[in-house]
């Protein structure tokens, strides 16, 4: 387990080297006037670009700027953001917060739902049940993201202005911003509660409800499936058939005997896709301007702010492979038959 | 039921085989049973002849340069409701959505079956490669992959479209780049347990050369997964480009896409003074179609998912 442990982390750096390097190799293709352009923000400066190259070092030969950036990272410098304006590793300390609240709160109605409606399923398999909890959850995935997005906020935020976007209304930011309030975990509802502010608390709700919901409609179809699929493959088992057997009431054999073992992939799945949502909720971010890493990373994108973009990557995959190893772990801990190699 | 001898064309071109004809018999019949699956391939075979006969449906103007561009009279700002003459209504600066949609539909299977067959195509490749070959070619191809699947697919087909430029072409070329890796993988671990097989030693015991061992044995046996997936991603590729073109990194604006109908309708969503809900057309049926798309092939792909899935295979 060890070793199957410290062989999967030795994949990082490799994977971190190979991620900052196609990004920096896919920015090459692109002449020093036009990665210039990230600091351009008025005609005025463009006699200057010249002196704009020179100072960012973007007229330099791939592998210097390259070296360059990694000499400075391994320093524990990320570089500069252009697009938050502010250093890369303080964007992500300031907006990862926010995608990690999101996606904690995402993450409860996506598991609930999801493990409800694969169970009836599959007790009501090939009925009108089943057919109707597999199109529910199918009909969530296939609208998309900025659909749900765009059709929720016209009724929800136009129509009864409930859920409004962003993450905090204007005065509830304002004293969050202020002296008074102390960020203890950048978690916005918790920080609330943890000084005594319920308004803000409830404002921070009412903000996270629609990319909530947005989630929950979008995501829950693959646990859906796989609860459906392996409580099929449970309720078969000899066991199953001897709890009912000996006359046990069938909620009780469903609830007690199938389900516990049915869960053993759907526990790995779930921390799966809570790693799977936090590297995945760009969309949903952008389209409620909800201020997390998603929204910063897509504008990153855009703008081709290489030291952000590169910055973004080595910090998702840093979450992935801790993540998928975290999965792969958890795993072989609940199912005793499981050996990691 | 997927077995072996069902998709070898040896053993299909002999006269009528009971066995070999019966799975997929029994794949169809299955496929018939479900009510949601025959939904799915309902509103598929809907969309295919939308798409076939859009000139007839939504025929372009007369002298029309390109019919894929939208139609519009005038510049109008403001998005209008259904009329004569616009049945589902005109966008800000009056493209007719009726015809977009339509004409929409041949854009969604060009971008989704163009990137979901380069996908398809590099993964096989690769994948095959990888997993027949293994060893150390085998570990360099999958790192690469690991490189590609560890970067958000969003995020980096965005800087790829930011960096080729904006438009349907380059936005096909990043898609088709993120997807690929995710193929490769699939089929790796599939060819790795084929590999081992009985039949494929057989093979190479007669003297067949590697190219025919994989291309004959090992792929018709490790390829369902592949499909499977490859359905799924028909639609989600069309998302992905429509999320895209609501980036504004997408087709054109006026070009029949679905998503970038969409983008139009992004400045409208509150509506005018005291009714949010007055432009709600500009949404609506451009996301309609983006979701019946993209309902319809996963209604599909989870069928084939079902009638493949070994673990409930012969349970009904």
């Amino acid at each position: 387990m060890t070793a199957f442990v410290l062989r999967r982390l030795l994949l990082l750096p490799l994977v971190a080297l190979g991620v900052t390097l196609l990004i920096f190799g896919l920015l090459q293709m692109l002449s020093p006037q036009m990665r210039a352009a990230l600091y351009v923000t008025d005609p005025r400066q463009l006699r200057a670009v010249d002196s704009v190259i020179r100072t960012h070092g973007l007229d330099k030969p791939f592998h210097i700027q390259y070296v360059g950036w990694l000499s400075r990272v391994v320093q524990g410098d990320l570089g500069w953001s252009e697009t938050a304006k502010m250093p890369v590793a303080k964007a992500i300390a300031t907006f990862f917060p926010a995608t990690l609240e999101l996606t904690m709160f995402a993450v409860v109605p996506i598991i609930v739902i999801g493990i409800w409606l694969g169970t009836l399923s599959a007790v009501h398999r090939d009925r009108i049940v089943d057919h109707f909890s597999r199109f529910f959850s199918i009909s969530g995935t296939s609208m998309p993201t900025f659909v749900w997005g765009l059709l929720l906020l016209m009724v929800f935020y136009g129509t009864w202005q409930l859920f409004p976007p962003g993450r905090l209304s204007l005065e509830p930011n304002m004293y969050v911003l202020s002296q008074q309030f102390r960020p203890y975990t950048r978690l916005m509802t918790v920080d609330a509660l943890l000084n005594g502010q319920l308004w803000i608390f409830v404002d921070a709700l009412r903000h996270l409800a629609l990319p909530v919901l947005t989630l929950s409609l979008v995501s829950c179809a693959t646990l859906v499936r796989v609860t459906r699929s392996s409580m099929l493959e449970t309720l078969r088992q000899d066991y199953v058939r001897t709890a009912r057997a000996k006359g046990l009431e069938s909620s009780i054999v469903v609830n007690k005997h199938a389900r516990k073992n049915a869960m053993i992939p759907v526990v790995t799945l779930s921390a799966l896709l809570f790693v799977g949502l936090l590297n995945g909720v760009a969309i949903t971010e952008t389209v409620y301007g909800y201020p997390g890493i998603g929204l910063w990373g897509v504008n990153a994108a855009i703008q081709l702010d290489a030291a952000a973009v590169a910055g973004f990557a080595l910090f998702n995959a840093l979450l992935l492979v801790v993540g998928n190893l975290a999965a792969d772990v958890l795993y072989a801990v609940i199912d005793p038959r499981i050996r990691l190699r | 039921m997927t077995t072996n001898t069902a998709t070898h064309g040896a053993v299909l071109e002999q006269p009528a085989h009971p066995r070999t004809l019966s799975s997929w018999q029994m794949a169809w019949r299955r496929l018939r049973r479900n009510p949601l699956s025959m939904l799915g391939l309902a509103i598929i075979v809907t969309f295919v002849l939308t798409a076939l006969l859009a000139p007839v449906i939504a025929p372009p103007k007369e002298g029309a340069r390109d019919p894929y561009m939208m139609p519009h009279e005038g510049y109008s700002p403001d998005p209008q409701p259904p009329r004569a003459g616009h049945p589902l209504g005109t966008t800000e600066q009056a493209f007719d959505i009726f015809y977009g949609l339509v004409w929409g539909a041949r854009t969604a299977f060009r971008v989704g079956l163009v990137v979901v067959a380069t996908a398809v195509t590099i993964g096989i490749i690769m994948g095959g490669i990888s997993g027949y070959y293994g060893g150390r070619l085998d570990e360099i191809l999958m790192r690469i992959v690991d490189i590609f699947l560890a970067f958000p697919g969003l995020i980096l087909a965005v800087v790829v479209v930011a960096i080729l430029g904006p438009g349907l072409e380059k936005v096909m070329i990043a898609l088709a780049l993120v997807s690929w890796p995710g193929y490769a993988r699939l089929l790796r671990g599939e060819v790795l347990s084929v590999r081992e097989r009985d039949f494929i030693e057989a093979a190479r015991a007669l003297g067949a050369s590697d190219l025919k061992v994989i291309a004959r044995h090992v792929l018709p046996n490790s390829i369902y997964p592949v499909l499977v997936v490859s359905t799924l991603d028909m639609g989600s590729i069309v998302v992905a480009a429509a999320a895209l073109s609501f980036l504004g990194l997408g087709a054109p604006v006026g070009y029949s896409d679905w998503g970038q109908i969409i983008s139009l309708s992004r400045g409208w969503i509150l509506g005018g003074a005291g009714n949010a809900l007055q432009f709600w057309y500009t949404v609506v049926f451009p996301g309609a179609a983006l979701f019946l798309f993209t309902l319809g092939w996963n209604l599909l792909g989870d069928a084939f998912r079902d009638i493949l899935d070994p673990r409930l295979r012969g349970s009904t």
